[in-house]
């Protein structure tokens, strides 16, 4: 439909733009994702790298094959930051082609099929994510422990090579299991919450600042932390998901871990470890799979931690960020639907405001 | 059906709204421009305002003298309109209006003759001598309608005051549209004379209190204001904050009261009235000089123009000329706006008169425009956070755009106020706006239809339901008929048998 209506827009400030949101959104990701290569090495990197690249690639292609301009869409930075985002939620020596699978499940069944740039109702990275756990539960649960310097304790440059490209299995002495892992692994056994961290030997403190076993980007809850902030002080984001989300998964685990401290993880664990931070500020808050009104916005964040604990403590994953993001996208729909503003002069099933006389 | 909101009570008494550059600084420190000479011409459109266009009761060729009534306003809301100077009615012609469409409307045009002449110097008199009732008449007489955009005469408005007994007066200084300065310079300038129009408005509706709200962008108004209403403790001049659509009524009502006007209501509904300053301005010229309203000020701004002013123009001057009176850089002109660039109206080009409602005229350039592609919907939901009515406009666009009027209207289309905050806070550089006013435009138009199609099956329903009448009448007159025939063959036979009877008796006896 032609409009044929000239748009009314004063020159607005830069940061409204959505290449400028895309471009923020990447710039908060830097940080944890610098540290994660870091941490864990060549491997990383170049997963990091073809798992972005082939985003991108995959995303120039739908949009060749749906007869699109190309380069417009890829200029707004919409795959990057999928391919990003998905690259670190997986295992940082994943093999290559989990990070070329992963980006075309994103990117083409994700997010393409749906129409493209908006129109989607999962979040992408976690549909790669997810599909990718529960088809290759080895490679996607084979996690490297932090090493000291790149070059150090990690394997050297062609030993990398063999572990991202040519399927040289990680040596045991490399693995090591994730906090919640080992969590989830001693509650099997009948340990008590204390028994299963020492165990694990890290604390809350290690995953606070990330020095430990985890996905290639999410081991450090500071800096996915500070990126948050980030993405709130140049308000691409709102606090209405992030909020909602972390004080739902603060307020149960402090619940149960107060009834019954033997069997149930306290906050400061579950608040630092694992995926919660990078969901709570960069994939639940994906707008196009998360409610548009403000209260919609609340209670979708909500939902996704009480689905996360809930998961973690008695479902049979270690971690169920990417699960109960998808469920609570399916939702959205319907937050959307009940949940709308309240229209100005009208109460809030959308019938006009009575006067104050008839009120009186 | 609607889930309650759990946080109701939590909301404040300002809702969305966005932050645009104001851009006020070439025109807000510079005096009203009262030098602007008299064209010689003035283009005097008969429709300035809502309602019905004013009747002219001047014929070609009368000789007119300033203030003379020259059209009178018709029905229940139109206006009246005054000669801004002596001359000549030179024609009544269809001339472009200063509207998106330029279609020629009906407009009277005077040639001046340079004297401004009065037939008779008006009186200034006491207004607080007279009745109050006698406030609107004399509002109506002098063709004061509201000097804020809308043009809605005033005299309308202080009547129903006055019927339904309102409580507090607001005064509109909010002026948040972009360049626009002329209500800033008028309160500046003019700060006596508006509260005195204040006072007379407030008599008039036999009302005590009245608040003045004035965006916080506007020191110098509002100390302004503040000095002159310092000796009225009735008169409250308070600073609103500075977030576009702030002068929508309704929201400066709700800041101001932290009241709502229903859905369906009026202002006046939650007892108050509002009016613009250079209303109160207007109103007081009018009842206190006896001077109709024939001038106003407008903000002449833009990047194409060279030296952007307030100047105080006679109605009907051409903007060609207002153009020229401050330099036009006809090249870096890429677009001629009416009023502000959020809500004003877009000039196919600048051939038209200045109306009552006219705050400003705009010739932007390519760069402030910033014209792009809009590209896809992201569901950021800057649009929501933007919108002061507190629509979903990202989910009405996708519904217009499918062609699904019926799913915008229930996400409340019919409340959106056309302030175009979404089209602002748009990431991707959609037109929000112009799909809702496309898109209520059609709603009109359907609605148009949908009567026309009634009444034409109402027609046609009758025309069937009276021939059938006919056909039943025609079909009884035949029974009856029938049924009469009958009757006088079955007597003919009962008498022919009675005969027989009669003769067989006969032959029997005989």
């Amino acid at each position: 439909m032609n409009l044929n209506i000239l748009t009314r827009r004063l020159q607005t400030m830069k940061a409204n733009t959505v290449n400028s949101i895309m471009l923020h959104v990447l710039i908060a990701l830097t940080p944890a994702t610098v540290f994660g290569v870091f941490i864990f090495g060549w491997p990383a990197l170049f997963l990091f790298v073809v798992t972005v690249g082939s985003a991108a690639l995959f995303e120039a292609i739908c949009l060749k094959l749906s007869g699109k301009p190309v380069s417009p869409a890829l200029k707004d930075g919409s795959a990057l930051v999928t391919g990003w985002l998905l690259v670190m939620s997986l295992p940082p020596w994943a093999p290559w082609w989990i990070g070329v699978l992963g980006s075309a499940l994103a990117i083409v069944v994700g997010k393409q099929v749906f129409g493209g740039l908006g129109q989607n109702i999962f979040n992408p990275a976690m549909v790669a994510r997810v599909a990718l756990l529960v088809s290759f539960p080895l490679e996607m649960t084979t996690w490297p422990k932090p090493g000291a310097i790149v070059f150090m304790s990690n394997p050297g440059f062609l030993e990398s090579l063999g572990i991202s490209f040519s399927g040289v299995a990680i040596p045991d002495a490399y693995t090591s299991a994730t906090l919640l892992g080992a969590i989830k692994t001693g509650f099997t056994l009948g340990y008590t919450v204390k028994e299963a961290l020492e165990n694990s030997n890290i604390g809350w403190a290690g995953a606070l600042f990330g020095w430990s076993t985890g996905s290639l980007g999410e081991t450090s809850a500071l800096l996915i932390g500070l990126g948050g902030a980030w993405l709130l002080i140049k308000r691409v984001i709102t606090w209405h998901v992030p909020l909602s989300l972390l004080a739902s998964v603060a307020l149960l685990s402090t619940i149960f871990s107060s009834l019954d401290a033997e069997h149930y993880v306290g906050p400061l664990i579950h608040l630092t470890s694992g995926a919660l931070l990078l969901v709570a500020f960069f994939i639940a808050t994906d707008y196009v799979t998360s409610p548009s009104s403000p209260t919609g916005q609340i209670i979708f964040g909500a939902g996704c931690g009480a689905l996360i604990y809930a998961i973690r403590t008695w479902g049979a994953f270690p971690e169920g960020a990417g699960f109960a993001v998808l469920l609570m996208n399916s939702l959205t729909p319907l937050l959307d639907h009940y949940f709308r503003p309240r229209i100005y002069g009208r109460d809030h099933r959308g019938r006009p405001l009575e006067l104050p006389e008839k009120a009186e | 059906m609607q889930i309650t909101f759990p946080f109701a009570g939590l909301e404040s008494r300002i809702r969305g709204g966005v932050h645009p550059e104001a851009r006020k600084e070439s025109t807000a420190g510079k005096a009203i421009d009262t030098d602007f000479p008299l064209p010689s011409m003035l283009y005097i459109a008969l429709q300035q305002h809502v309602g019905q266009p004013a009747e002219p009761v001047v014929k070609v060729g009368d000789r007119v003298f300033k203030g003379q009534l020259i059209a009178v306003g018709q029905g229940n809301i139109s206006a009246s309109l005054h000669a801004p100077t002596s001359g000549v009615v030179a024609d009544i012609i269809d001339y472009p209006a200063a509207h998106p469409s330029a279609l020629p409307t009906p407009t009277l045009l005077l040639e001046t003759d340079s004297l401004d002449l009065w037939q008779q110097e008006p009186e200034t008199c006491d207004p607080f001598s007279l009745p109050p009732e006698e406030i609107s008449i004399r509002v109506a007489a002098a063709g004061v309608v509201g000097m804020g955009g809308a043009a809605f005469p005033s005299a309308v408005k202080l009547n129903l005051g006055r019927r339904t007994r309102i409580k507090t007066l607001l005064i509109n200084g909010g002026e948040c549209e972009p360049y626009l300065t002329c209500d800033d310079r008028l309160m500046q300038e003019r700060a006596d004379d508006i509260v005195d129009g204040i006072r007379i408005m407030l008599h008039g509706l036999e009302c005590r209190d009245a608040m003045v709200g004035i965006e916080d962008n506007k020191p110098l108004a509002f100390a302004a204001m503040r000095a002159a209403a310092a000796s009225y403790p009735s008169i409250q001049v308070l600073q609103v904050p500075t977030l576009y659509p702030m002068g929508w009524d309704k929201q400066m009502i709700r800041y101001l009261t932290g009241k709502e006007v229903p859905a369906d209501g009026r202002a006046t509904d939650v007892g108050v009235l509002m009016h613009n300053i250079g209303t109160a301005y207007a109103v007081q010229q009018a009842i206190r000089y006896g001077r109709p309203l024939t001038r106003r000020v407008v903000t002449v701004s833009g990047g194409a123009v060279k030296t952007p002013r307030n100047v105080e123009v006679p109605i009907g001057t051409l903007l060609t000329e207002l153009f020229s009176y401050c330099g036009l850089d006809i090249n870096r002109a890429r677009r001629f706006v009416l009023g502000g660039p959020m809500m004003g109206d877009i000039l196919p080009h600048t051939r038209v008169p200045v109306i009552k409602g006219a705050c400003g005229i705009l010739a932007l350039s390519a760069e402030e425009i910033n014209e792009q592609d809009s590209k896809a919907c992201i569901r950021c939901s800057r649009c929501v956070t933007a919108c002061p009515t507190g629509l979903l406009p990202l989910e009405m666009m996708v519904r217009i755009r499918a062609g699904q009027l019926d799913g915008a209207l229930n996400y409340g289309l019919r409340d959106c106020i056309s302030c175009a905050s979404c089209s602002y806070a748009c990431p991707s550089g959609i037109p929000l706006v112009s799909y809702f006013k496309y898109a209520n435009s059609e709603l009109v138009a359907r609605d148009q239809a949908s009567l026309k199609s009634e009444q034409t099956k109402k027609l046609a329903d009758e025309k069937t339901a009276r021939l059938e009448r006919i056909k039943q009448e025609q079909l009884a007159m035949a029974a009856k008929r029938k049924a009469e025939t009958e009757a006088r063959k079955k007597e003919a036979e009962a008498r022919k048998q009675a005969k027989e009877e009669e003769a067989r008796k006969n032959k029997e006896e005989a």
